[in-house]
């Protein structure tokens, strides 16, 4: 989607202070890009330049070619003139009004004997019919956030952004609400933007993620894409990767498609990757989703591939899952992968057993180091 | 009991809170919102009239105001009078001592509108003004009419200033406190006991308004 012909939001920022920015963002209309960052890191700072209730000192946002701000151009619309549509981290209910006014207030464009009937159409929409005259303390938190996505969509806006939409909410609520706003982006034509510091909930919701740090977006890519091929180490810590080590290039062989390297202390094979030319040290990664366990009854796929040896260090049973730390023979480095907890005790895992792994080709990443 | 007193002090209350109204929450809404470099000491400067001493504050209004100064000159020549010594005189003190009293509830209610409901009205599409009718002042209401109550309890009960400023002039300045205070002077203690009780049960009324207000104020948040 991302390729999308429709011009969508276009986000160029920069400034040094009060929070730094350095902001190259797109997100094309219908698509659902997340945000994503730790806390402090400027991700509810950017939504609001886009919305307008705070300004950058220069750069450019632009909406389907529109300029919304161009510091350049001089160009900078206030918030009631960008059609934005802004779900915030409390909501932001008006605590004055009932569910079915927060909604029409946000229709100053539609004709005045029109907005009850499109109100009420919109909250039966969110799952909110029969509750439109209660106020929002006697909302649950799920409900509040369903009034202010009715309110956000009221506006008819050419962006929606939603700031940590479901923090405020408990783990079964937010199960459900992320079930409604998958449901409910179908229909959405627009850009979304969707601010979040939960990687499981950025993948799960977003057909792209930027990662943002100290108000640099550092990469955008499809989660899975993201995850698994982090453009740095930073990118890789910041959406958890794991495993991350140094190494260096030894040789390539374009033919076979591999890149040999030395890692661990001993000699891996990468996917080729041209990048880098033979005897550069580089950083590398692997996801804990391409470190296969070597079974101690009978042989597995992959066991030939990057065979490695080592103890366990640490052995944590997590629920259904165990979150085991192998020291690794030799360099002492330690590879942490979680295995489910049944295949973890039917190869009699535990702290100080000896294991070897493999870590499949496919998922080792070499980035700059 | 001097009625002609009792009436001139409701009116200089209600002149008061009619003046203070739209600039209690201008400046409320100022002092809430923004950050500017000499908000302490503007600050300061108004909630002084809670610390001075009323001669204090009474004798510096009689000088800005009086015959010599600027300001008393220029409304000398406006309208042919001293504006010392006459209700309008009496009118900007009571404005300048009731400062703090109507600002600060208006500005304590203005700052517990959070910023995202601020933000949401203008990603709603309010334009500034809509925003403060449909949105703030709603939502600010207690504390404004906590800031209006208290200007007029404290109007009623003000004596040291208006004493400065005004005299005791019949009809002009004499307000209920001055006349309590000249009938205790004149031994006519039936009087003052009368107009103090008058003073007792407003102010008492006044306050409990107020309490009534903050109270409902608090239960809505919770």
């Amino acid at each position: 989607m991302a390729e999308s012909a429709v011009p969508g939001l276009e986000v160029r920022l920069s400034q040094a202070g009060p929070i730094a920015l350095q902001v190259e963002m797109d997100c094309a209309s219908g698509e659902v890009l997340a945000l994503v960052g730790p806390s402090g890191s400027g991700k509810s700072t950017v939504l609001r330049c886009i919305a307008g209730v705070i300004r950058a000192r220069s750069g450019r946002i632009a909406v389907g070619g529109q300029a919304w701000f161009d510091s350049g151009a001089g160009v900078s619309l206030a918030p009631r003139h960008r059609s934005a549509g802004f779900v915030f981290q409390n909501y932001a209910l008006f605590p004055h009004m009932s569910a079915q006014a927060n909604v029409e207030v946000a229709m100053g464009h539609v004709a005045r004997g029109d907005r009850t009937a499109r109100a009420r159409a919109l909250l039966d929409r969110v799952n909110l019919k029969g509750l439109e005259s209660r106020r929002p303390a006697e909302l649950s938190g799920g409900q509040q956030q369903r009034v202010a996505v009715a309110r956000a969509l009221a506006r008819d806006p050419r962006v929606l952004l939603l700031d940590e939409p479901f923090s405020a909410v408990d783990r079964s609520t937010r199960q459900i609400l992320y079930r409604e706003l998958a449901i409910l982006r179908r229909d959405l034509a627009m850009p979304v933007v969707l601010v979040t510091h939960d990687l499981d909930e950025a993948a799960m919701l977003a057909d792209r993620m930027c990662i943002l740090h100290r108000g640099r977006t550092l990469q955008a890519a499809a989660p899975h894409d993201l995850m698994l091929r982090p453009a740095s180490s930073l990118v890789a810590r910041l959406v958890d990767v794991k495993n991350v080590f140094r190494g260096k290039v030894l040789a390539h062989d374009e033919a076979a498609g591999t890149t040999l390297i030395e890692g661990l202390g001993q000699r891996l094979e990468a996917l080729f990757d041209g990048r880098f030319a033979e005897g550069t040290e580089v950083q590398w990664a692997i996801p804990g989703s391409h470190v296969i366990l070597h079974r101690r009854d009978r042989p597995s796929r992959g066991e030939r591939e990057n065979p490695v040896r080592g103890v366990i260090a640490d052995f944590l049973p997590l629920g259904e899952n165990a979150s085991v730390v192998i020291r690794v023979d030799g360099p002492g480095e330690h590879l942490r992968v979680t295995f489910p907890l049944h295949v973890a005790r039917r190869n009699g895992l535990e702290a100080g057993a000896e294991v070897v792994v493999s870590l499949l080709r496919d998922g080792i990443h070499l980035m700059p180091d | 009991m001097d009625w002609a007193a009792l009436i001139l002090s409701i009116e200089l209350a209600a002149w008061t809170m009619a003046v203070l109204l739209p600039v209690g929450i201008a400046l409320g809404r100022l002092l809430a919102w923004r950050r500017f470099a000499w908000k302490p000491l503007v600050e300061g400067l108004l909630a002084l009239p809670l610390v001075l001493p009323p001669t204090v504050l009474g004798f510096y209004l009689l000088v800005s105001l009086g015959a010599a100064s600027p300001v008393g000159q220029w409304y000398q020549s406006a309208f042919g009078r001293p504006l010392v010594f006459s209700f309008e005189g009496l009118l900007v003190a009571s404005v300048v001592f009731n400062l703090p009293f109507a600002i600060q509830p208006m500005q304590r209610a203005f700052e517990s509108i959070p910023r995202d409901v601020r933000d949401a009205a203008a990603c709603c599409g309010l334009a500034p003004w809509q925003a403060l009718v449909r949105i703030e002042l709603p939502l600010a209401w207690p504390g404004i009419l906590s800031g209006m109550v208290m200007t007029f309890a404290h109007t009623l009960g003000e004596f040291g200033v208006v004493l400065m400023v005004g005299g005791s002039i019949p009809g002009e300045t004499r307000t209920i406190a001055i006349a309590i205070y000249d009938s205790v002077q004149s031994f006519d203690n039936a009087a003052a006991g009368a107009m103090s009780a008058v003073l007792l049960g407003l102010s008492l009324v006044a306050m409990a308004l107020v309490y009534a207000t903050s109270a409902r104020r608090t239960r809505g948040r919770g």
